[in-house]
């Protein structure tokens, strides 16, 4: 009887079951400690990588350049091209550093979800605190290079405010599908295959030029990659080119934190709780 | 009776069709202290992984604190603390963020865990390691440090996997220590372990575990009278010799056992199956008179070969 009754009150409340104890927090929290205490600088080394992109290529190679044609038709300079492209590759890394290799690490080396799943917390709790503090990396990276940008005149609308929701919505939505692929990986050269798929994406995604230049075939294969869908929105709302089809991206990056929480926490309960 | 903090029957836990457990059934009190005793790849770590509810068993009942784990595993790991085999401390926290962040992790408030850090500190022998990195604290303060970390949630069941393994005697000495304080508060005690002495030391009652299967049940005196004889005579003639001399041996005591490098003799009393040996003529080179242990019995269990 006392049996049944400890049952029942020990599931009340709890509609995702075993597998989240609403204590995501906990999981960020640690992540916030570690990084304050060991690595902080690498993180911050971080922020210079796309301004350093924008120098060089916005204002160096946009001085041969000149104006492009910007989402809306209206002419604008190279530099304001490029740089939601980088913004929004800057919320990309950021978001890719922590929920890739440094979640292999702790996976595979440091066996730290071992004792976090040996405690109260659950997989999804895991998967979301570590995504989560993955996006904020992400985040401060695109932060940092917005104000970059205002500075140097690159912000061309007041839409642009709003690219700052939708740099944090393509963090979350790196953060939650890298985490997931990294979750399967087994070795260190799997994992470098990562880094070999990413370079590509980065440079071929409509970064440096429009789409356009392409044949119609390698447009739609561009247009199934997430970076592609990430610079469109930023460019869009950067130059102040909106309209409702930036809905699509919306949604396409929904689909992928998805995606990723839901394969992330499966393949935690597979590894961790067997 | 008050309920049993873990009752495990036909336990069998199988990776494709390698049964790692193979139907084993155990139950345990409160205030226990209960010893797994095997050697490796005996099924004692998948059993810890049971009761500790990260691994589903495959068939048969197991209820740990009046709960399945596999139905309940967040709120049964909210009472469990545990050690593992292999420390898994975090590397990147110093040795009290450890513990902080640890009972984060159960949900617990900031400032009860802050508390209960300091005082485990104190209990782990830790004090002055409190802002110390985890690389750079001994394997033994690094055991201790675990333990710690394992009753930052004040526990109702601690598990233990092997937890002296690879720890020099003096550290081992330490930490059976604070273990038996804890067995004195009553806190109830999982523990497995392949040394014999660590078993006697700390565990009321113990079975031993081999291929999966329970060998024998019971305390660790009531399995030695079970299993071995009072005392044991060592002698050795040495090697090349043993064998010969075995074959003379036959008769004194209650069993001779010859090993490579020397001759057990299972006696109540070892002095006088000494003194027969030399009246038959024979002088060992060495010979030892010691009470049995658990080693005797484990031994006899699960056989003398090696176990890769």
């Amino acid at each position: 009887m006392t049996g049944t009754l400890v049952e029942a009150s020990a599931r009340r409340d709890r509609p995702l079951g075993s597998l989240y104890a609403g204590n995501a927090r906990s999981v960020m929290s640690r992540g916030w400690r570690a990084t304050r205490s060991t690595n902080w600088l690498v993180v911050v080394s971080g922020l210079f990588e796309p301004v350093f992109y924008l120098l060089s290529m916005g204002l160096g190679l946009g001085a041969l350049v000149g104006t492009v044609d910007g989402p809306g038709g209206t002419e604008i300079s190279y530099a304001a091209f490029i740089a939601p492209a980088l913004l929004a590759v800057a919320a990309m890394n950021g978001a890719i550093y922590d929920s890739t290799w440094n979640v292999f690490f702790k996976m595979r080396f440091s066996k730290l979800y071992d004792g976090m799943l040996a405690t109260s917390l659950g997989p999804l709790d895991v998967a979301l605190g570590e995504i989560s503090l993955a996006l904020l990396r992400g985040a401060l990276y695109a932060t940092g290079f917005m104000l970059v940008m205002q500075v140097l005149g690159l912000n061309l609308s007041w839409w642009a405010l709003l690219a700052f929701p939708a740099v944090v919505l393509i963090a979350f939505g790196f953060a939650s599908f890298g985490m997931a692929v990294t979750s399967y990986m087994k070795t260190f050269q799997q994992m470098d295959w990562i880094n070999f798929l990413l370079l590509p994406m980065f440079l071929f995604s409509a970064t440096f030029y429009p789409l356009s230049v392409y044949p119609p075939v390698i447009q739609t294969l561009i247009q199934c990659l997430p970076l592609w869908h990430g610079v469109e929105l930023v460019r869009s709302l950067t130059t102040g080119a909106v309209d409702v089809g930036l809905l699509w991206h919306v949604l396409y990056y929904l689909v992928m934190i998805a995606v990723g929480l839901v394969f992330t926490t499966r393949r935690l309960r597979a590894l961790f709780l067997d | 009776m008050p309920a049993a903090v873990i009752t495990a029957e036909n336990l069998v836990k199988k990776y494709q069709d390698f049964a790692a457990v193979d139907d084993i059934s155990f139950e345990v009190q409160p205030g226990e202290a209960f010893g797994l005793l095997g050697p490796n790849g005996a099924g004692k770590s998948t059993t810890m992984r049971m009761v500790g509810a990260v691994s589903t068993r495959t068939s048969g009942a197991l209820n740990v604190l009046g709960l399945d784990p596999d139905r309940y595993g967040p709120e049964i790991r909210a009472q469990l603390g545990v050690v593992p085999q292999s420390d898994n401390l975090d590397m990147e926290l110093r040795a009290r963020e450890n513990l902080i962040v640890y009972g984060r992790y159960f949900g617990l408030p900031s400032r009860q865990v802050a508390a209960r850090a300091d005082e485990l500190m104190a209990f782990a022998q830790l004090e002055d390691k409190v802002k110390a990195k985890v690389d750079d604290l001994s394997g033994g303060m690094k055991r201790r440090l675990t333990i710690a970390r394992a009753l930052i949630n004040d526990p109702r069941l601690l598990l233990l996997d092997e937890p002296t393994t690879g720890l020099d005697p003096q550290a081992r000495h330490i930490l059976w220590d604070r273990l038996f304080r804890l067995k004195e508060q009553g806190t109830t005690l999982l523990l497995t372990t392949h040394y014999m002495d660590e078993a006697e030391q700390l565990c009321d009652r113990l079975v031993v575990i081999d291929k999966g299967a329970i060998m024998a049940e019971g305390s660790p005196a009531s399995l030695i009278r079970r299993y071995s004889s009072r005392e044991v005579l060592e002698v050795r003639f040495g090697s090349d010799r043993n064998a010969a001399a075995s074959a003379r041996l036959e008769g004194i005591g209650d069993r001779v056992e010859v090993l490579p490098d020397r001759i057990l003799l299972y006696s109540d009393n070892g002095e006088a199956a000494l003194v027969r040996i030399t009246e038959l003529g024979l002088r060992p080179i060495t010979s030892l008179v010691r009470r049995s242990s658990l080693e005797d019995v484990f031994l006899r269990l699960t056989g003398r070969s090696l176990i890769e």
